[in-house]
């Protein structure tokens, strides 16, 4: 399956992944351009997550090959940013700590880039308050500022907008928009894909471990059909 | 500090901070020292050469214990929130954070040791008659065999169901040749009977293979699922 004749942002062949005797992912192919938001979509147990996990090298799959921008997911480990429904932060930490330790993970010594990750999604850096004391939203957004604080071309989220109100909902989803326009791709995994209609470039739907249909609307594949 | 990668040394800062913060494992590790020493002391009145004969064994055996308690909580605070992904996540090097981890770890059981020594002279009316430089030799090759082993060996145990089991099931064994090195070589120190420089050795020796082994290694059980 591929998206369009702009080169390949990612590109999957052949995917599988197992836990145990249960198949997360059946052979997955499919190709995904640079600059392009993209939405993935599924019920529970369709392979979302797996696949995101999978394309941000944190899962091995089985068999099938993985190309980031030409490279494995771990040789192009910069130039992603990966965002988990929990939060990835030390609780007993401020936002601005927590991003300054990631921040030097990928070589950043200064608080300007973390300062603006955390401005970037609508939060005070100067918010001395500990992270595990901050509301579900709060936490989800200061995540967000973590997956995007050294600047990745490709972002990996799961779950970005869950216990988010709707305002910072569509803070945020603006905010990826911008980004998408300014070359970054964006692979994002939801059950909320309502507040992304007319934002993301193509919603790919996914079922039973495969890539069953991909969509420029958020209309269901057997509607579309 | 300088002789470390900045990300061994930015991680390293943050556990101290961490800890500093919560004080989970040292308080942990305190309480169960404090515990051993009391109890013994009043299980049985021994005379001062009685003491230099089994206070060895407890002491090495009452840090072992306590090891085991901070080792657990330091990788469990990488669990919550799935820190640990972020940094597997980032171009950081595996060995970075088994470096950083094992210094953390190994301040905080010296910190502990520093504390407890002065209690386990007093209650149990220790003196040395071998020489005193030996001890604090036999206690840094000790403290960090103790703590380069565990700090692998949690990591290994990380994703298993019950990690505080498991931990010390496969830690133990493992550090039988060092137990009994650091027990010969201060039985010798305190009682001046004969020359711990063989037990001195194999201690060293134990450490250089240990480490070497756990760097080797520690990639693959990072990324283990």
């Amino acid at each position: 399956m591929t998206g369009s004749s702009n080169p390949a942002a990612i590109a999957v062949r052949g995917l599988v992944k197992q836990f145990g005797r249960f198949a997360a992912l059946r052979g997955v192919d499919a190709e995904f351009s640079v600059g392009k938001f993209y939405v993935v979509l599924g019920d529970n147990g369709a392979g979302k997550t797996t696949l995101l996990r999978s394309l941000a090298g944190l899962a091995q799959p089985n068999r099938g090959e993985i190309s980031i921008l030409g490279q494995t997911p771990r040789q192009a480990a910069s130039l992603i940013g990966y965002m988990a429904h929990p939060s990835l932060l030390y609780d007993e930490f401020s936002g601005l700590e927590n991003l300054r330790y990631f921040a030097q993970l990928y070589g950043i010594a200064s608080d300007e880039p973390c300062a603006r990750a955390i401005r970037s999604v609508g939060l005070d850096p100067a918010l001395a308050r500990p992270v595990g004391q901050y509301s579900q939203g709060m936490r989800q957004r200061m995540s967000l500022a973590r997956a995007i604080l050294h600047d990745p071309g490709i972002l990996f989220l799961d779950e970005p907008f869950s216990n988010v109100d709707v305002q910072s909902t569509r803070g945020m989803a603006t905010l990826l928009r911008g980004m998408c326009d300014s070359g970054k791709t964006i692979f994002l995994v939801t059950h909320q894909a309502t507040v992304l209609e007319g934002i993301a470039d193509e919603f790919v739907w996914m079922r039973s471990g495969l890539i069953v249909a991909r969509t420029a609307t958020l209309t269901p594949p057997q509607e579309n059909a | 500090m300088s002789l470390l990668s900045p990300v061994t040394r930015a991680t390293l800062l943050k556990d101290i901070r961490l800890e500093w913060r919560s004080k989970d494992a040292l308080n942990s590790m305190l309480f169960f020292s404090l515990l051993v020493v009391v109890i013994f002391s009043f299980s049985f009145d021994p005379n001062a050469e009685e003491s230099r004969q089994i206070a060895p064994g407890l002491i090495w055996v009452a840090f072992l214990f306590s090891t085991v308690v901070a080792l657990n909580q330091t990788w469990a605070r990488e669990l919550r929130n799935h820190a640990l992904d972020a940094y597997r996540v980032s171009p950081a090097s595996p060995n970075s954070l088994f470096l950083a981890k094992t210094l953390g770890n190994f301040l905080f059981v010296t910190v502990l040791e520093a504390l407890m020594a002065p209690l386990f002279v007093v209650f149990y009316n220790l003196r040395s008659i071998g020489p005193v430089w030996q001890l604090l030799l036999i206690g840094v090759l000790g403290t960090f065999a103790l703590v380069v082993n565990g700090t692998f060996f949690a990591a290994l145990s990380l994703r298993t169901r019950m990690r505080e089991i498991m931990l010390p099931v496969i830690l133990f064994p493992v550090s039988i040749p060092a137990i009994q090195a650091m027990v010969e070589a201060t039985h010798i120190v305190l009682t001046g009977e004969g020359t711990a420089r063989f037990w001195i050795v194999l201690l060293l020796t134990y450490d250089v293979v240990f480490t070497t082994a756990s760097l080797a290694l520690f990639g693959l059980i990072l990324n283990a699922e």
